[in-house]
């Protein structure tokens, strides 16, 4: 269907109207209206989860189970919200606020180091000619498809032997180091650019670092920013390293800690439902705002072979 | 790495010192009826809910790639399921499939449907967890949508102006086009299905009910970190990785035939 009113248009547009035009711009706009009831309802069934677990949020206990489902509940439980600060305390502190926190921290490191690595390594990969450039490449794709899961535990003993568990670390260091995907998706952008303004600034006399902060990254700020962005919610989402690394609670990131207010209040739902809502909501104001930089990110990957 | 094939041969609590073992723990893995049953487990949430989940994308992305008005929106809401942080995900589906209220089975019963036991049936579990797994087909979709934007207006005129209808545009201009992020998908998504799942089994179902989704990565945690068990736990991963690398290559090998790459890109 889409390509149908993809492929029509450029001829409806021309100057000339056959006799067919007014059928086939008639056509065009009931399948735009067919489209449009299709979208609609295929979407709202998409909403329908997240839908429901803001409605729950906001119910007493004992309308959770009513039915028909209430979609609107009649008195908001706001309640709901403000006694997840008091319900859950550690060391004399609200749990949530401590958990945002430790996830802020978390993810804001690996991100900053994700953009560090990615660039340094992509750049290297994409415009210097060192020997043995296209092994390195080729590892970094390698490593890319490699499953984290055989790495899991050498790397939880090595931390182990340094000592830094139950610390952020490492959750934080190893991004410093650089992941697969994100070194390709910056090596492809950087591929891309053109040429001339660091081969004038070489002219100039600066040197490869120089080059790279002062030319490089102003130039290549949308790919870092699609790189920060999708790793700051992989961080932010991010389970089972933290589940492996983090013992005390006072430690626990988000995703750990919802697990810990699943656990403590498994039969009061609006509770966990408000948690939920509390750990979706800045997602989904981060994706609105950062829409563009998503898609554009994804075609700066360059998945067509360039 | 290589630490971890050195993990293969020794038998390692944690507690007390390692110990060489040589070969039993591969001994082990071969006996171990869990093993199979696990990788059982993998294989279908992979080759059954890959698929559909390709499937589905691929419809999406297709319809959303019109200009439409208030198409932004559309887009948002197809994408918004995937970016959901998979506990909280988790945590809302436990409530969906719920056998006595979930929403799901409510929705059924208006069809005459009987109520069906989603997550604590055997038979259920595996569908269950694919049927939910189609909710975050919005990532995908993304990156078909990005493959469907970037392939040039001028392929579909030229193909009109041939006579060409809406099957054939679609069969030798978008699909041809499309392949590369297909395979991209696909790769993707069988190394993904084999490692993922398991935040949602952890937390959904623990590996239940009698071990119906016990997949390979959650079997390896409980070796490595529930039993302490880690030179096992290093066996079994190095066995899924070797699995995993064979169905990769597999792919890469039949991919001349099909994947198409524009010429001088």
């Amino acid at each position: 269907m889409a390509q149908v009113s993809r492929g029509a248009e450029p001829l409806l547009r021309g100057g000339a109207q056959p006799s067919w035009w007014r059928s086939a711009r008639l056509k065009a706009r009931l399948g735009h209206v067919l489209l449009h009831v299709v979208l609609i309802v295929t979407g709202f069934t998409f909403l329908v989860p997240l839908l429901w677990v803001v409605a729950t949020s906001l119910k007493a206990p004992n309308q959770v189970f009513t039915y028909p489902i209430q979609w609107i509940p009649r008195e908001p439980q706001w309640v709901n919200y403000s006694s997840m600060l008091t319900l859950l305390e550690i060391a004399g502190r609200p749990a949530l606020l401590v958990f945002v926190k430790n996830t802020v921290i978390v993810a804001t490191a690996a991100m900053l180091g994700t953009i560090f690595s990615s660039l340094l390594v992509g750049y290297s990969l994409a415009r210097l000619r060192w020997p043995g450039r296209s092994l390195v490449f080729g590892l970094v794709l390698a490593v890319m498809m490699l499953p984290g899961v055989v790495t899991l535990v050498p790397l939880f003993l090595i931390f182990r032997d340094l000592g830094w568990l139950d610390t952020f670390l490492p959750l934080i260091v190893p991004s410093w180091f650089g992941s697969g995907f994100f070194i390709f998706l910056m090596r492809q952008f950087l591929t891309g650019l053109p040429i001339e303004l660091e081969e004038a600034a070489r002219v100039d006399g600066a040197g490869s670092l120089r080059i790279l902060l002062r030319v490089v990254a102003p130039l290549s700020k949308p790919a870092m920013a699609t790189v920060g962005i999708f790793s700051f919610l992989g961080h932010y989402n991010e389970f089972m390293g933290p589940l492996i690394y983090l013992d005390s609670n006072s430690n626990y990131t988000l995703a750990l800690g919802l697990r810990m207010f699943q656990g403590r209040y498994g039969d009061r739902w609006p509770i966990v439902m408000a948690a939920s809502t509390i750990m979706i909501a800045p997602v989904i104001v981060l994706f609105f705002f950062a829409q563009k930089q998503f898609i554009r990110g994804i075609q700066l990957g360059g998945l067509a072979g360039r | 790495m290589a630490y971890s094939i050195v993990l293969v041969f020794q038998d390692w609590d944690l507690l007390t010192p390692a110990r060489f073992v040589g070969l039993a723990n591969l001994e082990r893995l071969r006996l171990d009826p869990k093993v199979l049953v696990s990788l059982w487990n993998t294989a279908y949430l992979t080759f059954v809910g890959v698929p559909l989940q390709l499937l589905l994308a691929l419809a999406l992305a297709l319809a959303l790639n019109v200009k439409l008005r208030g198409i932004a929106g559309y887009r948002t809401v197809f994408y918004l399921p995937s970016i959901t942080p998979a506990v909280a995900s988790a945590v809302v589906w436990l409530q969906i499939l719920h056998p006595e209220f979930g929403i799901l089975n409510n929705f059924l019963e208006q069809f005459g449907i009987s109520r069906v036991n989603w997550l604590f049936d055997t038979r259920a579990a595996k569908p269950a967890l694919i049927f939910m797994s189609l909710w975050g087909v919005g990532g995908a979709m993304v990156i078909f949508l990005a493959g469907l934007q970037g392939i040039p207006e001028e392929l579909y005129e030229a193909a009109v102006l041939d006579g060409a209808g809406w099957w054939s545009k679609f069969i030798r201009v978008t699909m041809p086009l499309l392949s590369p992020f297909l395979f991209f998908q696909m790769i993707m998504g069988v190394i993904n299905g084999f490692q993922a799942n398991f935040t949602t089994t952890y937390i959904m179902t623990g590996g239940g009910p009698q071990d119906a989704t016990l997949v390979t990565v959650l079997y390896i945690y409980r070796n490595g970190f529930e039993y302490f068990k880690m030179g096992y736990a290093a066996s079994l991963a190095w066995m899924l990785f070797w699995i995993i690398m064979f169905f990769t290559l597999i792919q890469f090998l039949f991919a001349n035939r099909w994947v198409y790459y524009e010429v001088g890109q």
